[in-house]
């Protein structure tokens, strides 16, 4: 019996906290814009590997020189 | 291969292709390195870039840049203006400002990785959040380095000049009612899981040692369905409430009553111990309806449906005070005011001319395409732009109480379109409440013979089993996939409303310049062909002739001379209105106009896009010429197909002049309007309203905003996904104009659809009605039942929807 109990605080309580997450996600905004983030996530990889390849680019002319 | 890609100016069909902006340079002489430019504004872009280490924005799309004219130091004084900043900053403190652009240049990645790496170009930037969809950006910056003017000249010069129009000063509150659904989505949806969970020993009939465990599960169902009862289920009480109030009896008074009758039984049952209760029932119900509302709430933030002449004036103007010019804002301009107009600037209030050359521009406001001249002392109206160099003016009306505002204070727009009457589901609720409530009062009746206690029994059982949760999820559910079928296919509704406002059409009213005929296509001598040519004495005589007609095709002929040709006067002149011109010069005789009119022989038909004017002298062919019409592609096939459905009428305010033409398109002359004013087109409206008629109206231009609003379904057509259109019920891109009958063919379709999902989820109910009757419903059944019969109508109206736009719109 009290096994089932606390079973059932503890899952009410991990339910109520991803609801109070799902709040929290909604109240702060993520849900206005369901476009740009998806886009958004893609520009640091771009960065990285476009100083990459710049690098590449110049050991490439240096080599070709 | 090392060389192809250092250069970026890639070469198509021996072409140079700006890097900036993607069109076709000229020459090779702007360019930095190995990147040529178009023009002296995309290098200057380019370079600022460059110095910021920003050309990634040219790696993520090629040539993404928006061609800039460089800003004038002047233009945007008026932002220093310590009123203007107040109501355009949604934040400030002492260290930073926070303020909203909206930006419609934005239309690709590369614009949202340049706005959002602002910070990269100046330092006082603090942050910039793009949000694409409604084309908007967020800018935070320290306010005490950076103005706010500093701010929008930074994003002009990399091409990104910010909207600023008058209504950008009325902060109107950016609507929540999303979110809250959000919020009652989630709760009940934790609601609903606990309480499922909790009910699984009942569904299950667990033996009795653990009914004292049964007991703490059903105190929990009625602690965790509180705010379910009393927060997410609210909406539809107000709404039954509303309802009632007005004598009308929508279909959230059965629901309400449903869910009323669920939550008080179940905590009778409850604390009589007579049994668990239905709250896993009811939260399954709020949760559907919750989702189903969810589903047809689908706005385009892209569009903006309720724009008004704010939308379209500057926020600011030139006023010219004791001889030295200023930016005021226009929210200031008082009568008496002198106001300085420059090429292609906005008229924004009426005035008197007093100073230079007007060529006014009025196109935005009655359609007509000819810039109009006007000589000192008359009178600008607002809406016009000036088409020729600078011009001065005296304010004599403030700008709400101008021409063109003034179509706003009709009571047209006070008007909501949205009246419960229309809907569905409404209609069908008309009979179901009544239905429903005299079905459960003779179940009372009978019951009492028993007992009491089974007379409240079945009744309450069947006050919820009846509970028309299949009726009202059918509409949301048709209609929200209705929307976004016809969003696919470039038909942009505000509303589902207004699917249901569609099939109620009967008459369908066009607009004729910019809806039937296309914008792009400029008066002159453009899409003019003659088949053989002309000595210079003929030239004379033909040139001579058409300056005498006003005729919209006269004038594109004229176009075709050369302006420095000699005119002549013209004797015996006469114009047959629908046939052509003649007339006398220096002694002969030149006609011009419809074949049959010009050697008298039998009409032949013209081809859809090409008009054929013949040409006499002396009653000698010399030839035709032959004019491309600007009418849009596949209007003939159009009209064919909706005039059996429909009563056509064309409301214009340009005058007859093409009337001709357009008589074989509309069939009768009672059914074209010419030289109409934008109130003119209200009234005309408003008067089919009152014969009977349901009117969908398809316009463009500002002119029309009074008649799209008057009409039942008002739609604007838009070449350009971003160009302006004034408010509407609907925004139609001009490519899917085509598919005008195909659209309200299909809103019939939905209708029917909508139909036949009532009977399915009728046949539902009367399964339970015949159960509550015998007072045979226990818990699990309605558990089982409701769900059932929502999740088919779910199901059955999404993919037949689905598969009757595969059918029937392509």
């Amino acid at each position: 019996m009290s096994v089932i109990a606390m079973l059932i605080i503890f899952s009410l309580i991990v339910a109520g906290g991803f609801l109070i997450a799902f709040l929290w996600a909604v109240k702060s905004g993520q849900y206005d814009d369901k476009y740009t983030p998806s886009v958004r996530i893609l520009f640091d990889d771009l960065k990285e590997k476009k100083k990459d390849k710049k690098k590449n680019e110049k050991s490439l002319q240096n080599n070709g020189e | 291969m090392l060389w192809y890609l250092l250069i970026k100016g890639i070469m198509v069909e021996n072409k140079i292709i700006c890097v900036h902006c993607g069109d076709v340079c000229d020459s090779k002489n702007i360019r930095i390195g190995e990147n040529y430019f178009c023009c002296e504004g995309c290098k200057l872009v380019y370079e600022i870039l460059n110095e910021n280490n920003l050309c990634n924005y040219y790696d993520i799309n090629s040539n993404p840049g928006i061609k800039t004219a460089p800003v004038g130091k002047k233009k945007y004084e008026y932002l220093d203006d310590e009123t203007i900043i107040r109501q355009l900053l949604d934040f400030s403190n002492d260290d930073i400002s926070v303020v909203t652009f909206n930006i419609p240049q934005m239309h690709c990645s590369s614009c949202i990785w340049l706005l959002e790496n602002l910070y990269r170009i100046h330092k006082s930037v603090v942050k910039s959040q793009v949000n694409f969809i409604s084309k908007r950006a967020v800018i935070t910056f320290r306010n005490k380095e950076i103005s706010l003017r500093q701010v929008v000249e930074l994003l002009a010069s990399i091409g990104y000049g910010p909207s600023l129009k008058y209504e950008n000063l009325e902060k109107k509150k950016i609507e929540d009612t999303n979110k809250k659904l959000y919020y009652k989505v989630g709760i009940t949806g934790f609601c609903l899981g606990n309480i499922m969970l909790f009910s699984f020993p009942e569904y299950l009939s667990i033996d009795a040692s653990s009914i004292a465990l049964q007991k703490v599960f059903t105190v929990l169902n009625v602690i965790i369905s509180l705010p379910v009862f009393f927060y997410s289920a609210s909406d539809y009480f107000i709404s039954a409430f509303k309802g009632i109030r007005k004598k009308y009896l929508n279909l959230d008074v059965p629901v309400s009553l449903g869910i009323i009758t669920i939550y008080f039984k179940s905590l009778y049952d409850i604390s009589t111990g007579i049994g668990p209760g239905y709250m896993d029932t009811l939260t399954g119900l709020v949760f559907l309806l919750l989702v189903g509302r969810l589903y047809q709430n689908k706005v385009y933030e892209r569009f903006n449906f309720e724009r008004d002449y704010k939308s379209f004036f500057p926020l600011s103007v030139t006023q010219f005070d004791k001889g030295i010019e200023k930016v005021i804002p226009l929210t200031r301009v008082k009568t008496g005011d002198k106001l300085v107009i420059r090429n292609g600037e906005l008229i924004p209030a009426d005035g008197i001319l007093y100073k230079g050359d007007a060529e006014i521009d009025y196109s935005f406001i009655t359609g007509e395409w000819d810039p109009v001249k006007k000589n000192k002392g008359e009178i600008l109206y607002a809406g016009g732009k000036q088409n020729k160099g600078k011009i001065e003016i005296e304010v004599v009306k403030e700008v709400s109480a101008s021409y063109l505002s003034q179509l706003w204070n009709n009571d047209a727009f006070k008007k909501s379109k949205e009246s419960a009457g229309h809907s569905f589901a409404n209609k069908v609720s008309y009979y179901f409440t009544p239905a429903i409530l005299i079905l459960s009062a003779a179940t009372f009746i009978f019951w009492l013979n028993v007992s009491f206690e089974a007379a409240m029994n079945s009744a309450t059982s069947l006050l919820i089993i009846a509970c028309p949760c299949g009726l009202a999820l059918t509409s949301p559910f048709t209609l929200g996939n209705t929307l976004r079928i016809f969003g696919k296919m470039g038909f942009y509704l505000k509303n589902t409303s207004v699917i249901e406002r569609m099939t109620k059409i009967d008459t369908i009213v066009f607009d004729k310049t910019g809806t039937i005929t296309q914008k792009s296509v400029n008066p002159g001598s453009s899409g003019v062909k003659f088949n053989t040519s002309l000595n210079n004495e003929e030239s004379i005589l033909v040139k001579s002739l058409l300056k005498n007609s006003t005729h919209p095709l006269s004038l594109r002929i004229y176009h075709t001379f050369n302006p420095e040709i000699p005119l002549l006067d013209v004797e015996d002149y006469n114009e047959i209105p629908g046939e052509g011109i003649e007339g006398k010069i220096s002694g002969r005789y030149v006609k011009l106009g419809k074949r049959s009119f010009v050697y008298q022989e039998a009409y032949d038909k013209e081809t859809e896009n090409i008009t054929v004017v013949f040409l006499s002298i002396d009653g000698i062919l010399r030839g035709n010429y032959s004019i491309d019409n600007s009418y849009r592609k596949g209007l003939r096939s159009l009209i064919d197909s909706l005039s059996d459905k429909y009563k056509l009428l064309l409301i214009t305010g340009d005058n007859d002049g093409e009337k001709g033409t357009l008589l074989t398109y509309f069939q009768k002359e009672d059914n074209l309007h010419f030289n109409m004013s934008p109130i003119a087109k209200i009234e005309y409206i408003k008067s089919l309203h009152n014969s009977g008629h349901e009117t969908l109206m398809i316009g463009d231009g500002l002119n029309d905003a009074g008649a799209l609003k008057a009409s039942s379904v008002g739609v604007a057509i838009s070449e350009d996904k971003a160009f302006f259109t004034p408010s509407s019920d609907a925004i139609l891109d001009a490519d899917s104009f085509n598919y005008v009958d195909k659209f309200l063919a299909f809103s019939r379709t939905a209708e029917n659809i909508i139909y036949t999902s009532f009977i399915i989820s009728a046949i539902y109910n009367s399964i339970g009605v015949v159960l509550a009757f015998n007072n045979i419903v226990t818990p699990l059944m309605s558990a089982i039942l409701m769900p059932l019969s929502s999740i088919t109508v779910v199901v059955f109206t999404v993919t037949s929807t689905n598969l009757m736009a595969r059918l029937r719109l392509q």
